[in-house]
């Protein structure tokens, strides 16, 4: 699977880590990562640390997390983003939006 | 269901034999089965009868007398071009390199002779099960190959819808190149331009996130937006903050667009310049030196109204300065290792280039060379902007007015602009809009724009926050006086700008009034040298000798009051036919 989800230990963070190319094929894994996910969620940590690549669509999923997350409310970080990955997020001013590690 | 409805229908099979005893053993076992059958006695007959019946599936005799199995199967076959027509040799030939000739002749399969009734029955229903799906390939094949041609001319009218929308501006002036491929808006990508009423010139190149249909719907609002308050005089900054919030408003979260918006000034010699998620754009001087302008902001669609940051940077740039914006097509161009051409690619690419050679010709050769193909960069938009000289410079034809009778004539308007709003509100667009409702300064409405321009940016900067002009002359003074004009407009008080605008008829046009105050400490505009002679103008504390030169050669006349901080000019326009002194002596 190229996404996988896990709780943290707190118990109120969600972990959403994603593998390879993190691009329009990865929709509906990366929506069914968190739609389902229960009341107790308050943080979001998008974990990066595996993905090699990262296209607009996938900035507009990240987009979607946020809304979802509670939109300017919402508490989520994205981590361990390789070179490559950071740069289109600093390109597009994401750190704005997101806490980026 | 319909294909096993057709797979037990009667089959209509040619079959070819010689003798004549085989034949009719064969036919009437076929008839047996259900199928119809026509029979020839050798090659010629069987390829004159598969013409005229089109049959499903042909057997064939090997051995025949005046033309063999093996050229009839040729001729069949070539006859049969893209349908698929089994067919089956029946032969009792056994050596291997025989039958081998009957397959390369266009055989699919054999029979032996003397026929079993089960595996002839067998490889008949075989060979019209492959003949169904084929059959059934082809079909939507051509289904597919039909929405297709559908799909691209459906995209052909849409384009041109766009275009006319679009295409409105000065994309074709001379100091603007493009790529832009010829469907790239079903990429996602835009490029607009227009001249401002000012003169200068605006430029907007974005990319929307996705492909096809929804990127190119949201690009229509978009140039709707851009020309439209463009040509009325807004600034960018203005038009970024209304594209914002129109795509915050229409476009699905998770959907946006990243873009530039550029303001160039070929007056003042500087560039406004505005990223928002689009690649670096690159300003090379005339020097030859690279500056890299960076994106600083979000993208378009993502933040709401009130977070949206549309602060434009503003750079010097002197005629010759050339500056490339792309989309991140450019970037992600590969070549066949799969590699991508990257900013690296960029830097390549202008560093090598030969002095003489236009960076967008370098970045356009540069992604050639590497991608390997000529004239194939189809899913990427560049642009360049080369900055000139204002004088011999016009991009914006007269217009013709629809008729000079119509609209208000007589009219008289005073708005006054104060405080705070001073400092975040532009009143030129409103107030060129009310002049513009009179047809005979329509065709002026760049004159207009700019006397009005002229005006209030001096009672704004060297009245309401005493900016002293002379800091403008030198590149340090430069950063320096929008520094300070930045922020003494944050913290105005006691302050307005009034214009009084009042128009009349005379019996050969019309004349407009406008008069401009300033809550400013005015200045000594009796000693000012461009006032007290025509001589050249020195550096004058308020008013530069350029602006104030300007105003004098637009308008009729130009006079102070008070203090110097209330200025009236008056502007005369003509029906047309009517030539005033001003309009004789500029032409002659």
């Amino acid at each position: 699977m190229p996404i996988q989800t896990r709780r943290g230990e707190d118990g109120q963070t969600l972990i959403i880590s994603i593998e390879g190319r993190f691009d329009f094929s990865t929709h509906q894994a990366f929506r069914d990562a968190y739609e389902h996910g229960d009341q107790a969620i308050r943080y979001y940590i998008v974990d990066l640390s595996g993905t090699t690549y990262l296209d607009s669509s996938a900035l507009g999923m990240l987009l979607l997390l946020r809304d979802y997350a509670g939109g300017d409310s919402a508490r989520i970080t994205i981590e361990n983003c390789n070179n490559d990955v950071r740069r289109i997020l600093t390109i597009s001013n994401f750190e704005q939006l997101f806490a980026i590690r | 269901m319909e294909e096993s409805v057709a797979e037990n229908r009667p089959l209509r099979i040619l079959i070819a034999d010689d003798s004549d005893s085989d034949r009719l053993i064969l036919k009437t076992l076929l008839k047996r089965l259900g199928h119809r059958v026509f029979d020839a006695a050798n090659g010629l007959e069987a390829v004159a009868l598969f013409r005229d019946t089109t049959p499903d599936i042909v057997l064939l005799d090997a051995l025949m007398p005046r033309m063999d199995g093996m050229e009839a199967a040729r001729q069949i076959k070539s006859l049969a071009g893209e349908r698929m027509v089994p067919l089956i040799f029946l032969t009792s030939l056994s050596e291997a390199s025989a039958l081998a000739r009957c397959l390369e002749a266009g055989g699919d399969d054999f029979l032996s002779k003397p026929y079993n009734r089960v595996i002839i029955e067998a490889k008949i229903n075989a060979f019209n099960r492959m003949r169904l799906m084929h059959q059934t390939l082809s079909d939507q094949r051509d289904i597919i190959r039909e929405r297709n041609r559908q799909l691209l001319e459906e995209q052909e009218v849409a384009k041109r819808v766009f275009d006319n929308v679009a295409h409105t501006g000065c994309l074709d002036a001379a100091n603007i190149r493009y790529h832009a491929s010829p469907l790239s808006i079903f990429n996602g990508d835009v490029l607009f331009a227009s001249p401002r009423p000012a003169g200068g010139m605006l430029i907007f190149i974005g990319d929307f996130t996705g492909h096809g249909l929804p990127a190119a719907i949201g690009a229509m609002p978009v140039a709707e937006i851009f020309y439209g308050m463009a040509s009325k005089g807004f600034n960018g900054a203005d038009v970024l903050r209304e594209i914002n919030q129109k795509l915050k408003r229409i476009l699905p979260t998770g959907m946006f667009c990243c873009g530039a918006m550029i303001e160039a000034d070929f007056k003042l010699n500087q560039l406004q310049i505005w990223n928002g998620g689009l690649p670096d754009g690159w300003l090379i001087r005339s020097t030859g030196e690279p500056e890299i302008l960076p994106s600083r902001h979000l993208p378009l669609g993502i933040r709401s109204p009130e977070q949206f940051d549309a602060e434009m940077d503003t750079i010097g740039a002197v005629p010759g300065d050339r500056l490339l914006m792309m989309t991140d097509g450019v970037l992600e161009s590969g070549n066949a290792a799969g590699e991508v051409f990257g900013e690296a690619g960029i830097l390549r690419a202008l560093e090598s280039s030969e002095s003489a050679q236009h960076p967008f010709d370098a970045v356009i050769d540069g992604v050639q060379r590497f991608t390997g193909s000529q004239g194939d960069a189809d899913d990427l938009t560049l642009c360049s902007l080369e900055m000139v000289d204002e004088a011999g410079f016009s991009v914006l034809p007269d217009r013709v007015p629809p008729s000079a009778l119509a609209g208000p004539t007589e009219w008289r308007c005073i708005y006054e602009v104060r405080e705070r709003t001073l400092g975040d509100f532009s009143p030129l667009p409103l107030l060129l809009h009310i002049c513009m409702e009179v047809p005979g300064l329509r065709r002026k409405s760049g004159e207009i724009y700019t006397l009005l321009a002229e005006l209030y940016n001096n009672a704004l900067e060297h009245g309401v926050l005493e900016l002293p002009s002379e800091w403008k002359h030198t590149s340090d003074g430069f950063d320096r006086y929008y520094e300070e004009r930045r922020r003494r407009l944050g913290r105005i008080e006691g302050h307005f700008i009034r214009f009084s605008l009042h128009h009349s008829m005379k019996p050969s046009g019309g004349r407009l009034r406008v008069i401009c105050e300033d809550s400013g400490p005015g200045f000594d505009f009796h000693n000012h040298p461009v006032l007290v002679s025509g001589d050249k103008p020195r550096v004058a504390a308020r008013y530069a000798g350029r602006g104030l030169l300007l105003l004098k050669r637009l308008s009729e006349s130009v006079t102070f009051h008070h203090q110097g901080n209330h200025v009236e000019i008056v502007y005369d326009w003509h029906f047309p036919g009517a030539v005033s002194e001003r309009e004789a002596a500029v032409q002659s």
